[in-house]
């Protein structure tokens, strides 16, 4: 029973829909204030109605409801609660609901802090937002829907996949969803300009935090699965390229370049249709990430089982959603206009570089990610591209942008002067080369490795790193300079300001960590026998052997695995080897003593023999590997600094668009 | 204001490589080449270069011919399941290293467990073109004539090697 309420609910939800998605918008091009009135209480509606539904299968899961083909089909009687609670978003059908769930979370949002924003424009947006929630639950209900019945039921549930059965998995895909789906707040906005014809600083200071909201859920979201791959495939990489991984890092990059040409369409009223093409952008690779994930074009790790007829809606979806707003963007968007000039060498050319390079990365991941596909719809025969590829092109890219996201927040709006900025950088730059020639001498011996290991890459990637970060000193020297005590002069600077520096001082951490940990793991294979030792990176590792355990719904093999250091105990690692009751499915679970400079990482390989209990033993010595999660959440972290600003909460009067003399932020 | 339609333009062209792609299913349609001979070949063996292996070697023994490569993070997927597999030593896995550095392959090899019974490199990937490689991992069944039995895109896992492969080699065994 409860099921069919669930499946009723949402069909109730696409009908709430279907009336968000033309009454607003008709009322906002009529000028109807009765028609632009219902936005709002639809909004709330759906909401409701979709967390029923959303609840309903929840209630089928913690029941264990094995009536239900989803829950029979990613559950099992045996697994922990709150596994059986993440399981809801473990397959295709689930996770589109959580998508609709954070849709309407999104759109109700808007709704509720959109007080001070014009009639028609809040129309338009939650309009928008209705029409692409028809998309997503006529999808789910024609194709894919969670409330399905298998009669009989099963006896049993086949169990979620062992490799989902993680801590990581109950918040990696929420966080990530609320992440793409939220690009659809910037994405809204930028249509209902696009309907509106009027693009101005006030519209791009009312899509910013919103913008800034989404890219922060999206960075933390990306993070988490990158740790998760990190400890649960116990191949200790943090990144593999994977076409699903580059799903969600394509709109991350170009929500990246919005978030900067929104600052200045906000600060400059420049870049105006540009904005509106990354607006559109993002949330387009948004989407097309979910076609890619679900239609089988691509095979991966990740992929939810194809059917062709969820891909050929999801691209009918997909080319009326982007194909509509390209013909749009066409339209209007000479209308909206250019925006205002600026000198060749300024911060606005040096944003737009930034925008450039951003973009064009994010091209290039989507065409090795798409390369395979290119090729066989060519006839070129079979060929995928892996991370040489990806490596060979993306750190190029990357080089001249960090060096622009040194120079961008000293720069000048408008016209700078080079000969001046090159005077107020020459120190910083002169000591981050001098640190990043001399780190790598004393690199090996703080590390404990066996030698000193000099590469250029090392070399190249601290430069970029110590470049950040002595701009950030420069900086912060100049704008903490002037009168007053030294706290008042803190705090004259703007909270955007702070936040800006806090997110590239966690590039600059995060291009640490990977260097670091490029240049300088270390990596050993033994077969260890019981009261084998090995040696790697100036560590001892001891394996006494390997004792077997029972989970909740697997038995595991339990390595123990004693570190010292210099003679001094570290402590014991426990790496697992698990085969899951249910599927059958083996897991390796590494086990990982984290630290600030270096992670201890210890993985099970397979038993070599039964009789004396030798067992194929992996150990990395993984330096500053932390360092790359840390600067994602600095980064994040920025976000929130810069939606905190107080600009933001200042409604009463619009500002006008030129920025007052004394304070520029980004 | 062509500059402006620019994108919707690229759309299109975009849409219609997403529309072929649908078409190509990446696991289900048969190989052209199931039920005919499988292409000769003679390849260097990735642990001693120096060393070929000829696949008319395995005439008269049922073989599973396994595509992988160091860059492809399926095959990490199927790996542990490989492994498992091999020690039970109930059909010969012939691997092959396609498209890859043999440096690479080597050392995925070594770092995670080799469950090959021997590995060839196709470092140009022709072999593999020949096979119709489409992506990585795919495992070819291999019978006793020589012929190719079965083909799988994508990674092994618990139920197809259960339901499919290990009946097919069972039954092939035995004739």
């Amino acid at each position: 029973m409860i099921p069919e309420l669930g499946h009723f609910s949402l069909i109730i939800a696409l009908f709430l829909g279907m009336i968000l998605g033309v009454l607003p918008i008709l009322g906002a091009a009529r000028n109807n204030s009765v028609l632009m009135g219902v936005a709002r209480p639809l909004a709330y509606g759906q909401f409701v109605f979709v967390s029923l539904a959303f609840s309903a299968l929840a209630y089928a899961f913690l029941a264990n409801d094995f009536s239900v083909l989803y829950v029979a089909e990613h559950s099992n009687s045996h697994l922990p609660g709150q596994y059986r609670f993440a399981a809801i978003w473990g397959g295709h059908e689930g996770s589109l609901l959580l998508w609709a769930l954070f849709l309407s979370v999104w759109t109700a949002a808007v709704a509720i802090f959109s007080r001070h924003l014009p009639e028609e424009m809040v129309a338009r947006v939650l309009g928008v937002m209705g029409l692409i929630s028809v998309g997503f639950i006529m999808f789910m209900l024609f194709t894919s829907s969670p409330f399905t019945r298998l009669l009989p039921a099963a006896a049993d549930g086949q169990d979620l996949n062992p490799l989902l059965q993680d801590p990581g998995l109950v918040i990696h895909p929420p966080m990530l969803y609320m992440g793409y789906v939220g690009f659809s707040v910037a994405y809204a906005f930028a249509i209902s300009a696009l309907l509106g014809g009027k693009l101005d600083a006030t519209w791009a200071r009312w899509s910013r935090p919103w913008t800034t909201v989404a890219w922060v859920f999206m960075t933390i979201g990306i993070m988490l699965g990158s740790g998760w791959a990190y400890y649960e495939l116990g191949w200790g990489g943090w990144w593999f390229w994977d076409p699903v991984e580059n799903a969600s890092f394509m709109p991350w990059l170009l929500g990246t370049a919005l978030i900067h040409s929104l600052a200045v369409t906000e600060k400059r009223g420049a870049f105006k249709s540009w904005t509106v093409l990354l607006a559109i952008g993002a949330f387009s690779l948004s989407l097309l990430g979910t076609f890619l994930v679900r239609s089988g074009v691509l095979t991966s790790v990740h992929s939810f089982a194809a059917d062709p007829k969820r891909g050929i809606f999801i691209l009918s979806f997909l080319v009326l959603v982007i194909g509509a707003s390209l013909l749009l963007f066409a339209w209007r968007a000479p209308k909206v206009g250019l925006g205002g000039k600026f000198d060749i060498l300024s911060r606005e050319s040096l944003l737009l570089s930034n925008n450039v390079l951003l973009s064009v990365a994010s091209a290039s991941v989507f065409i090795g990610t798409l390369y395979p596909l290119f090729m066989d719809a060519l006839g070129y025969g079979k060929l995928s591209v892996g991370p040489p590829y990806f490596e060979a092109v993306f750190v190029p890219l990357m080089i001249p942008m960090v060096f622009m996201m040194g120079l961008g927040p000293l720069a000048r709006w408008k016209k700078m002067s080079v000969p001046d900025l090159a005077r107020r950088v020459q120190w910083g730059f002169a000591s981050a080369l001098v640190l990043a020639l001399i780190l790598p001498l004393s690199m090996g011996r703080f590390l404990s490795l066996e030698s000193n290991k000099f590469s250029a890459m090392v070399v190249l990637g601290l430069l970029m790193a110590f470049w950040i970060i002595a701009s950030l000193v420069i900086s912060l020297k100049q704008r903490w300079s002037g009168q007053g005590t030294f706290m008042a002069r803190v705090r004259r600077q703007s909270m955007s300001y702070y936040g800006m520096q806090a997110a590239h001082l966690g590039m600059a951490i995060f291009i640490i960590g990977v260097t670091l940990v490029k240049g300088y793991e270390t990596e050993r294979d033994v077969r260890m026998n019981v009261g084998d030792t090995v040696m790697a990176g100036g560590f001892e590792f001891r394996f006494k052997g390997v004792t077997q355990t029972a989970g909740p719904n697997y038995t595991a093999s339990t390595g123990h695995v004693l570190v010292y250091q210099d003679g001094r105990s570290l402590g014991e690692l426990l790496p697992e080897k698990r085969q899951y009751n249910a599927s059958g499915m083996p897991m390796t679970d590494a086990s990982i003593q984290p630290g600030v400079f270096r992670d201890l990482y210890v993985s099970l390989g397979e038993p070599i023999s039964e009789s004396d209990g030798a067992w194929a033993v992996r150990v990395y010595i993984k330096p500053f590997v932390d360092w790359i999660w840390a600067g994602c959440l600095l980064m994040g972290l920025g976000g929130i600094l810069a939606v905190s600003d107080r600009r933001y909460r200042i409604h009463k009067k619009a500002v006008l668009a030129t920025a007052p003399q004394s304070s520029i932020h980004i | 204001m062509m500059r402006f339609i620019l994108p919707f333009v690229l759309f299109v062209i975009l849409s219609v490589f997403l529309y072929r792609g649908l078409g190509r299913d990446t696991a289900e349609i048969p190989s052209p080449l199931v039920g005919k001979a499988a292409p000769a070949f003679v390849l260097p063996l990735l642990h001693e270069p120096a060393k070929q292996f000829a696949s008319k070697e395995m005439l008269g023994k049922v073989w599973l011919l396994n595509v992988w490569a160091s860059w492809c993070s399926s095959c990490k997927d199927e790996h542990p399941l490989l492994m498992n597999f091999s020690q039970q030593h109930i059909v010969p896995v012939v691997g092959m290293d396609y498209k890859d550095k043999p440096v690479d392959g080597n050392e995925t090899l070594k770092a995670a467990g080799d469950p090959y019974n021997l590995v060839v490199s196709d470092i140009d990937g022709s072999v593999g073109f020949n096979f119709g490689v489409y992506g990585v991992p795919e495992t070819y069944v291999i019978d006793k004539q020589g012929i190719i039995r079965y083909k799988l895109i994508g990674p092994v896992t618990p139920q197809n090697l259960q339901k499919t492969i290990l009946p097919m080699v069972a039954r092939l065994q035995a004739q």
